[in-house]
Formats: C-alpha cells, structure tokens, sequence
C-alpha cells in the first residue's frame, strides 16, 4: 500500500530533487529551449514543499489537488499546465483515499499522464515528457509482483525513456523550432519526470 | 554576469515597482499576482484587451499598458509564460460589460496558461476570446513543430486592435481585426549574441565573433541555423525576401466557439504578399543592438521592398520586443488596408509608446 505519508514523504523528496537538479535541468532546457525548465520546477516545488505540512489532514486526492493548484500558479510556461493538469488529473481518481493499492496507483497515474496527452497534444516519440511517463505507466502495468516492484520499474522505465530521448527530433513545444538540431540532446521534461517517478518509488520504501 | 541587479530573484519585482514609480501617471502594478492595469478603469462596454508573456521583452507587453493600447499586462518569470492567476485576475480587474480579448503570442506554455485562464473567467460568465499570433516565418511547418512563433506582430496588433477596441468594436469586431492582423503580419529575426537571465548568469548559447544565428525567436535561444557573419545588406537581404518571398502559410488555431461552447482548431491561411502591396515595416532591436545599426537595416529593406514594387507607407524603429540584452534585430512587415491604418494612426498613450496625444 501507499499512503498519505508516502506521498507527502514523496512531494517533500521532489522539493529536495529539483533544488539539486535546478542548475541541471536548465542546462538541458539551454540547449534545446529558452533556459528555465529546472527554475521553474524548483519554483513550484519549493512553494509545495512549503505547503506540505499544512496538508497533512488532507485525503489524498485532497493533497494531489492542492498540489496542482500550486504548480499551476507557480511554475509557468509549458510544464506548469502540464504537471498542474497530471496532479489534477491524478487527484480525481484518489478523492476520499487515505492510501492506493497497486490497482488504485496505475488508476491514478493513467489518469494524471492522460491530463497532460489531454493538454499537451503531444504523443511518444515526440521528445517530450511523455517519452518517460508512457513506458513509466506501461512498466507499472506489466509488472505482476508487489507494488514496489511494479514503481521500481516504471521509474527504471522512465529513466530509459528520458535518455532515449536524445537521438529523437521534437516535435512538440519550443525544442521543435530547432528540427534537426533539437537531436542529440536529452529532453529537459523527461528528465524531470523520470526523477519524479524514481523519488516515488524510494519514497514507497519508507514506512508509512 | 555583469547586470544591474541586486539579487537576482528580485529583478522582476524591483522593475515592476520601478515601473509603477515611473508612470503612476498612466499604470498601476499589482503584485501576487502580478500584473500591469490602466490607472483609469476600463471604460463601461469597452471590450477589455489584455496581453503577457514572459518578462524579459522589455518594453512590451506592460510597456504598452495605456490608452489606445492594453487594458493589462500579465509580467510571467523572465522568458516563461505567466500563470493562469495572473489572467485570471487581471481579467476581472478590467472587464467592463463586453468582454475580454487576450492577445497570446504561439509558445506551448502561452497557449496553455492564456486558455487555463479564459477557462476561469468564463466559469465567472465572463466572455473571453483567445487570439494568437504566429508570425515568424524562421518556423517552416506546424505538422512538426508547435507551429510559428509570436513575434514582432505583436507589437503592431496591441497598436492597431487597441485602437479599434478604444474605437467601440464588440468582442467579435476585434476578433475577426485581430486575425486580420495576424494573417497580414509576417517576421523574421537574427542574433550576433545570446543573452544572460539574471537566474541562470551564464549565456544561453555560445557564439563565435564571426557568427551569426538566423531565425531566432525572442527567449535567447538559438535560431534555425548558424551563419558566417556577413555585412548588413546582406543579412538585411536575407530576411526581407524571407517575410517577402513567404509562401501561403496553412495552419490550425485553437479558438473559443461560443457556438459549440469548445476549444476548436480553426484553419487560418497568410496568404504571400504582392507587389501593389502597401506595408507597416517595423524594424526591431533586440535590446543590444543600437538604433543607428537598425537604420542601416531599413535602408537596405526599403530598397528591396520598393524593388519588388511594395510600398512601405508608416515604420516603427527602436527597442520595443527584446531578448533581454541579445546583439540582433528583427523585421515585421504588415500590409496595411484601410482599416489597419485607421487605427495604426489613432491617439495612443502608453509608457513606451506615444502617438497623437
Ligand atoms: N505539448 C507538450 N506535451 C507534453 N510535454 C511538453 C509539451 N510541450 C513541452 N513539453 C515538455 O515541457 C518541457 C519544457 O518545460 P519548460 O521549459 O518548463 O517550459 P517552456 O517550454 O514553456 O519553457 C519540455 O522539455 C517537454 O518535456
Ligand atoms: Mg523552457
């Protein structure tokens, strides 16, 4: 099972993440975008982090909400929308929950990665964070063991769907003006997801 | 880095502040959200136009906050979209009966939040249309990228859409003139240097003293490709039979239909200008190059232009849609009819652009 307290320990490990990749995940969005996908994660996930404890009597859809709520009017530019409508989307399917079994947790993140192929318009292979949230979701799915297997995997997935990212041509967001010259680059948003999946599974570690 | 600042997570704030003492005259700056407001309110049945972006374009979009132009501005992070909030907000400080239009230049996280936003505001049963401009001809094909970037007609829009809203024109009017001025405005930019956000203190690309990048957008990044540097008529050349020689432009903009009550894609077609044509050229610094280098660049275009039996009838030359403080220019061309010089003539009164009053 996954509980209230494994996701806040998750949101809180986000927080801590994306102030260490901050400088990272920019220099990715340097060679491919406009410079400012790390601030802009490290934005909004600092101001989570500041919220969590305020959250803690919250169910978890209730918490997912409040998340959303924050990055979408906090991160900015495309991946505010993006990530915002995945939480939203996400919070949906776990209103009244205190803690998601296996089936609940595939429920959910279908629903959250559903939300950003909803906003985004984009599909796999375009060089977005899709590339690492599809198989991630895919990964989870196939995987008939115990819940922590099944995260370990999808984050295994999407750490493989960032990187390979890097010989593909965008064809969504700023990354595609660049055509040709957009391939051999990692995608900064990929990136970011894979970490978030990665720090849910060692956040599913902990004890609840 | 070498930039006036103080701390860099301040910039935005102390320069809004900066703003507000500077021209309490014409703005007023809100904070948490952030955005820019006309200090007189919007006038009863006016329809309310209202742009943003990213900050870091300087003067626009709160430079051009005042009477004849904007009813407010949304300042988003330096080169990243503004939030929903913000809209939200700016939104229902200044509708007044007939609705709002948002101008919304084409970058994914624009479209996004700008439709986040008019989402709300209709929750509120406020009517809100989404108008987007996608002028950079750098940008081939939508089958395969996020589709033309929002450049230089920017500027002319707020100009010229402002004027008919002042003007009386119903949310409609101003939205069919608004699409008008989008299908009519084309641009082209290029770089001799990056840029530096105060966030980030370090180049957003590295370039050689001989090179140059064509076909940049206005976010320090680089462009479509990488050239030798060459003389002024010949870059000029370049980017002049780039807007002019432009074929018809087919692509889908996502809309509000009232009728359907849906975000819809609508097929839009720029069709290739033509000799007869008559034109606003606007010729932009941007930030690092001087207004001197910038003549230099409308001579040469205006010889070009004439040579292939245009007209340029009404220029804008300056600083006024900036990559922080990037070396390079941009030109937009806009063929005007009677309608767009109407209102291109009309009074304006606004921080950074004054016109007939
Ligand atoms: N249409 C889209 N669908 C899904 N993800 C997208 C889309 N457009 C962009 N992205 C993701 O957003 C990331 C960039 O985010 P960020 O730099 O924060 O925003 P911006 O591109 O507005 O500067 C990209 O690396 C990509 O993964
Ligand atoms: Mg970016």
């Amino acid at each position: 099972m996954i509980t209230k307290s494994h996701l806040i320990e998750w949101l809180r490990a986000c927080d801590a993440i994306y102030t260490e990749n901050k400088t990272y995940l920019t220099q990715l969005d340097t060679a491919i975008g406009d410079a400012d996908h790390g601030n802009n994660m490290h934005r909004g996930f600092r101001k989570v982090g500041e919220q969590l404890d305020s959250l803690a009597d919250k169910d978890i859809g209730a918490l997912l909400k409040a998340v959303a709520m924050t990055l979408i009017s906090t991160v900015g530019g495309a991946s505010g929308p993006l990530y915002g409508t995945f939480f939203l989307q996400a919070a949906g399917k776990a209103s009244g929950l205190n803690e998601l079994n296996a089936a609940q947790m595939a429920d959910v993140l279908e629903a959250g990665i559903g939300g950003i192929k909803m906003r985004g318009k984009a599909s796999a292979g375009d060089k977005t964070m899709l590339d690492a949230f599809i198989p991630a979701l895919e990964a989870f799915r196939t995987t008939p063991d115990d819940l922590q297997t099944a995260l370990n995997n999808a984050a295994d997935a999407a750490e493989k769907g960032a990187e390979d990212t890097i010989p593909l041509i965008a064809r969504k967001g700023r990354a595609s003006y660049l055509g040709e010259r957009s391939r051999g680059h990692k995608d900064p948003g990929a990136t970011s997801a894979a970490m978030m999946l990665r720090e849910l599974a060692k956040a599913a570690e902990g004890d609840a | 880095m070498k930039k006036l600042i103080n701390n860099p997570d301040d910039v935005l704030r102390e320069q809004l502040e900066g703003m507000q003492l500077a021209h309490h005259d014409l703005i007023h700056i809100h904070l948490d959200p952030a955005f820019i407001t006309r200090k007189e309110a919007t006038p009863k049945g006016k329809v309310a136009l209202i742009s943003g972006g990213g900050s870091g374009h300087e003067p626009m979009h709160g430079g051009f906050v005042g009477y004849g132009m904007l009813d407010a501005a949304c300042p988003g992070e330096i080169f990243t979209s503004p939030t929903p909030d913000q809209m939200y907000e700016a939104g229902k400080a200044v509708e007044a009966g007939a609705g709002i239009l948002n101008l919304v230049k084409n970058y994914t996280g624009d479209v996004m939040n700008f439709e986040m936003a008019a989402d709300m505001l209709m929750a509120d049963g406020i009517k809100v249309q989404n108008l987007i401009i996608d002028d950079d001809v750098a940008v081939k094909d939508s089958l395969y990228t996020a589709g033309r970037r929002g450049v230089g007609t920017t500027v002319l829009m707020e100009k010229i859409v402002g004027a008919a809203a002042e003007d009386g024109y119903t949310l409609e009017q101003l939205s069919t003139l608004a699409r008008k001025v989008n299908r009519y405005g084309r641009s082209m930019g290029m770089a001799l240097t990056s840029c530096i956000t105060p966030a980030n203190g370090s180049p957003s690309f590295e370039i050689g003293d001989d090179e140059m990048e064509i076909g940049i957008g206005i976010h320090g990044e680089p462009g479509i490709q990488r050239e030798k540097m060459k003389t002024v008529d010949e870059i000029t050349e370049m980017m002049t039979l780039g807007i002019l020689e432009d074929p018809a432009y087919h692509r889908q903009l996502r809309a509000w239909s009232p009728e359907k009550g849906e975000w819809i894609d609508v097929a839009e077609t720029d069709e290739p200008f033509g000799s007869g044509d008559q034109v606003i050229a606007f010729v932009n610094s941007m930030g690092g190059t001087p207004v001197s280098e910038l003549y230099g660049v409308y001579r040469k275009m205006n010889e070009i232009i004439e040579k292939k039996g245009l007209t340029v009838v009404r220029n804008l030359i300056g600083p006024y849609i900036t990559s922080l403080e990037m070396q390079g220019c941009s030109i937009t061309l806009l063929k005007a009819d009677e309608e767009i010089l109407k209102y291109w003539d009309a009074p304006a009164h606004t921080p950074a652009l004054r016109k007939g009053m």
